[in-house]
C-alpha cells in the first residue's frame, strides 16, 4: 500500500468512537416547549427575568426569521433543518437558582466538566484562567470574577450584564451584527440563551486569557449563545472559546452571535478552538455549527485578531468578520479549519475597510481528509474612503487522500485605486517523501500526518495563546488520526 | 546484523537491483562505491521500506528477522537509519522538535518513558557542538533553507541521537567542504562500535580515508561486481569503474 493510501485509510478509520468527548452527563434539565414560536420566546425572557425592550427585540427578531431566506452563498449541502424540532432552552435544573459558588454547583456539572479539562475549581483558577461556561443554554460559573472586577473589567454571562449593565448591554448588542442580517443571526437574537459579556475599560490591559466552554449536553437542543465584548480607548484582552458536545445520533444545532467592539488604541484577539462532535465516519449526527462573528474596529488605530482552530461539527459555516471604520485599524484573521470523512466547512472572513491607512491580514489552511469538502470564503472590500487600505491574504490548502474536495473562493471589491490587494493561494497533496522521511525515524504513518499537518498550520496556531497552543496542536493530530493505539 | 539474498527490485517493471547479496556483521564497516544509476539508493530505500518498489525475489534478514515484512517505522525503531541522500523539508516543524518527537518515538517502541527535556538538550548539545553546528540552527525548520552541507551534517545529528544499529549513508560526504567532511568522518567514527554497523554509499575515497572501512563492494548494473578490502577503494580511485567492474 503507498503511503498515501494507507494514511487515507487510517485517515478514514477515524470513527466515532476516537470523539473523547463524547460522553453525556445525566443532568436534569429544564427546558422549553419544543419548537420555535412567540410562546418560546417569551418562555425563555421570562425565565431569565428579562426587561421589556429585550423581549421585544428578541420578538422583532423572530418576525425577520421567518421573513429571511435561508443564506445560500455557501458551497454545504445543509439537510432540510426542521425549525420546529429543536428545544430552545435548557437549563440543568438545578441551576435554576444560579449558585453563588462553585461549591453549590451540581457535582454531575463539575464532573461533566472535569472530564473536559475545565479549569473551574479555584486553585485551578489560579493558572491563570477566567472561565465562564456555557451549559447548553445557561452560563453556570464565571471564576476569577473578583479579582477582575478590581481592575473595573466586567466578565459576566450575557444574562447577568442584561441585569447588571443594562446600558451597555443596550448600547452595543445588535450594533456589529444587525439583527436582519441574514437568517441564523435573526434567529439567534430571537431565541439566545446565554453567553458571555466582557468590558474592559479605558486604559486597562486586561491581565488574564479569558474564556469561555462551551458544551451542549441536552438532547435536541440548539445552542444560541450570544457573546459581546467590548474593547473601550486604549484596552486590551484576549479572549479563547472552546467547545465541545456529546456523540448523539441526531444533528444538533449550534448559531452563535459574536459581537466585537474596540475603541480608540483598543485591541481584541479572540481565539477559538472548535471541537464539537463532528458525526461518526458515514456522516451521521455531528453538530451544524452556523456561527456569525463580527468585530467591529470603531477607534482609530484599534486592532481585531480572530483566530480560530475548527476541526469539529458536521457542518461549519462561519466567517469571523471585522469592520474597519477606525482610521489605521488593524484586522486579522489566523485560521486552521480541518475536514475529515463527512464533515464540510464553508469558512473565511470579510475584511471591511472604511477607515484611512486600515490594514488587513488572511492567514487560511484548509485540511481535507476522507470525503470531506472545505472551503474557503474570504471577502476583501475597499470602500472609496479607505485611502491607502491595504490587504493581504494567504491561503494554502492541503489534502489527504483523493476523495476530499478543497476550494478558494476569494471577493475581491476595491473602490480605492490607492488600495493595495495582495492574494496568494496554493493547494497541494501531502508529500509522500516527507512522510517516508519521518517514517524512517521512527514516526508512525499518523504520528508523520499529525506533525507535517502541524507544521503546515504553524503560522496560524502560532497566534493561540501559549496554554492552549499545545492542547490545538493535539487536536490537529487527533483529527486526523486513524485508529489510535 | 544485515543479509540480504539474491536480492531482485524492480520499480514500473524496470529492473534495478539484479540478485544482489550482501551480509554485514556487528562492528563492520561496509563501504558500497558503484557508477551513477547502479542502484545505491535503490538499495538503501528498499532496506528501509519506502513505498514503490517491487521485492521481484530474495529475501533481507535484519538482527535475525525478516526485514520485508516491517513498516517503515518499525525498522526504524528497531534499529535501521538511513542517511538521505536528499534530506527532506519539513516547513512548520522545528529541527529539535523533530528530533525530539523521533527519539520520543522510538523509546515509545521500546517502552521507555519519553526522554527528559533536560536530558535531551544536554546530549543535543554535546553533539552539535562534536559536530559544529550552529545551535541557532536547530531553532529553524527542519531542513529548511539549510545549505547542502548543512542537511548532510543535520542527518549524522539525527544518526547520533537515534543511535541505530545499522546506519546506512547515502552520499553523506556528497556537498560537504574539506572541514566539514572531517567533521562528519570524525562524528561516525566517534559512534561506531563494536554493536553497530554501518554501510557507507559514497562516490569517493577521501571519506574512507577518515572512515576505514572493513570492506568494500562496488556496485554495477544492481549487482556487487567486486568486493574487496580498503585497497579496493583506492584501485577504483585510479582505475575508475569501467576497469573495476570487469575484474
Ligand atoms: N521510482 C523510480 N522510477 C523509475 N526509475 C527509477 C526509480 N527509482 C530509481 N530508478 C532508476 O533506477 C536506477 C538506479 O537509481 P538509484 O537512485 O538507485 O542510483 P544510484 O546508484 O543511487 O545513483 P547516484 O550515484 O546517481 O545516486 C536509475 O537508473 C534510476 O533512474
Ligand atoms: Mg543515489
Amino acid at each position: 500500500m503507498a503511503a498515501t493510501e494507507k494514511t487515507i485509510s487510517q485517515v478514514t478509520k477515524l470513527g466515532s468512537s476516537d470523539y473523547k468527548y463524547g460522553f453525556s452527563s445525566n443532568i436534569e434539565d429544564v427546558k422549553a416547549p419544543k419548537g420555535l414560536n412567540p410562546d418560546v420566546v417569551k418562555y425563555i425572557s421570562a425565565q431569565k427575568n428579562e426587561p421589556k425592550w429585550l423581549l421585544d427585540w428578541r420578538l422583532k427578531a423572530l418576525e425577520t426569521f421567518f421573513n429571511l431566506k435561508k443564506p445560500e452563498w455557501a458551497k454545504l449541502k445543509i439537510p432540510e433543518i426542521d425549525f420546529q424540532d429543536y428545544y430552545y432552552y435548557s437549563s440543568p435544573k438545578s441551576i435554576k437558582d444560579k449558585p453563588k459558588s462553585l461549591d453549590e454547583i451540581d457535582p454531575e456539572i463539575l464532573k461533566t466538566y472535569e472530564k473536559l479539562g475545565i479549569p473551574l475549581q479555584e486553585q485551578k483558577v489560579l493558572s491563570g484562567i477566567a472561565v465562564d461556561v456555557v451549559l447548553d443554554s445557561v452560563s453556570i460559573a464565571t471564576t476569577y470574577r473578583k479579582q477582575l472586577s478590581e481592575l473595573g473589567i466586567i466578565f459576566c454571562s450575557i444574562s447577568e450584564a442584561i441585569k447588571d449593565y443594562p446600558d451597555l448591554v443596550k448600547k452595543y448588542l445588535g450594533s456589529v451584527i444587525p439583527v436582519a442580517d441574514h437568517s441564523f443571526a435573526a434567529l439567534n437574537s430571537a431565541v439566545f440563551t446565554d453567553g458571555s459579556f466582557v468590558y474592559i475599560p479605558e486604559n486597562v490591559r486586561c491581565p488574564v486569557e479569558l474564556s469561555t466552554y462551551f458544551r451542549i449536553n441536552a438532547k435536541n437542543t440548539g445552542q444560541f449563545e450570544r457573546t459581546l465584548i467590548i474593547a473601550d480607548k486604549n484596552s486590551y484582552v484576549s479572549y479563547l472559546e472552546g467547545c465541545t458536545a456529546p456523540m448523539r445520533d441526531e444533528n444538533q444545532l449550534h448559531a452563535a452571535n459574536v459581537e466585537l467592539i474596540a475603541l480608540d488604541n483598543a485591541e481584541i484577539k479572540y481565539s477559538t478552538v472548535q471541537n464539537w462532535y463532528p458525526g461518526d465516519k458515514e456522516g451521521k449526527g455531528g453538530i451544524y455549527n452556523f456561527v456569525t462573528k463580527r468585530g467591529a474596529c470603531r477607534g482609530d488605530n484599534s486592532k481585531i485578531s480572530w483566530t480560530q482552530v475548527e476541526t469539529g461539527s458536521a457542518i461549519t459555516w462561519k466567517y469571523p468578520s471585522c469592520i474597519l471604520q477606525g482610521d489605521n485599524s488593524k484586522g486579522e484573521f489566523y485560521s486552521v479549519a480541518i475536514t475529515n470523512n463527512c464533515q464540510q466547512a464553508d469558512t473565511g472572513t470579510k475584511m471591511i475597510h472604511i477607515g484611512k491607512n486600515t490594514t488587513s491580514k488572511i492567514i487560511s489552511k484548509g485540511i481535507c481528509a476522507g470525503q470531506a469538502d472545505n472551503t474557503y470564503r474570504g471577502q476583501v472590500k475597499i470602500s472609496s474612503k479607505a485611502k491607502k487600505a491595504r490587504n493581504f491574504t494567504q491561503c494554502d490548502s492541503l489534502l489527504i487522500g483523493n476523495t476530499c474536495g478543497s476550494h478558494t473562493v476569494p471577493y475581491i471589491e476595491s473602490s480605492n485605486s490607492d488600495s493595495q490587494i495582495e492574494h496568494e493561494a496554493t493547494t497541494s497533496k501531502i508529500n509522500e517523501e516527507q512522510l517516508f522521511y519521518c517514517q524512517q525515524r521512527g514516526l508512525s504513518n499518523e504520528e508523520a500526518v499529525g506533525l507535517i499537518v502541524n507544521g503546515f498550520c504553524k503560522e496560524v496556531l502560532q497566534h493561540l495563546p501559549m496554554e492552549f497552543a499545545v492542547e490545538a496542536q493535539k487536536l490537529v493530530s487527533i483529527s486526523l488520526e486513524g485508529s489510535v493505539g | 546484523m544485515l543479509e540480504i539474498k539474491d536480492l531482485k527490485v524492480s520499480v514500473d517493471q524496470k529492473k534495478i537491483l539484479k540478485g544482489l547479496s550482501l551480509k554485514i556483521n556487528k562492528g563492520e564497516v561496509h563501504a558500497l562505491m558503484g557508477p551513477n544509476g547502479s542502484g545505491k539508493s535503490t538499495l538503501s530505500y528498499v532496506l528501509s521500506g519506502k513505498d514503490n518498489y517491487n521485492i521481484d525475489e530474495g529475501s533481507i534478514s535484519f538482527k535475525n528477522e525478516n526485514l520485508l515484512n516491517m513498516d517503515v517505522d518499525e525498522r526504524a525503531n528497531k534499529g535501521l537509519f538511513l542517511a538521505f541522500q536528499y534530506p527532506m523539508e519539513i516547513p512548520g516543524v522545528q529541527t529539535s522538535f523533530f528530533l525530539r518527537t523521533a527519539i520520543n518515538a522510538k523509546r515509545k517502541f521500546l517502552n521507555l518513558p519519553e526522554l527528559d527535556a533536560l536530558e535531551f538538550a544536554k546530549s543535543l548539545k554535546t553533539i552539535s557542538e562534536d559536530l559544529s553546528i550552529d545551535p541557532e540552527i536547530l531553532k529553524r525548520d527542519l531542513n529548511l533553507n539549510y545549505s547542502g552541507g548543512e542537511k548532510k551534517k543535520q542527518e549524522i545529528l539525527q544518526l547520533s541521537m537515534l543511535n541505530p544499529d545499522l546506519a546506512i549513508l547515502d552520499e553523506t560526504d556528497s556537498g560537504l567542504d574539506i572541514d566539514a567532511l572531517r567533521v562528519v568522518a570524525d562524528g561516525v567514527n566517534k559512534f561506531r562500535s563494536s554493536d553497530n554497523a554501518f554501510l557507507i554509499i559514497t562516490h569517493y575515497q577521501r571519506l574512507l580515508d577518515y572512515v576505514k572501512p572493513d570492506f568494500v563492494h562496488i556496485i554495477a548494473d544492481g549487482n556487487i561486481v567486486n568486493s574487496g578490502d580498503y585497497s579496493l577503494a583506492i584501485e577504483l580511485e585510479e582505475k575508475g569503474y569501467e576497469k573495476m567492474a570487469n575484474v
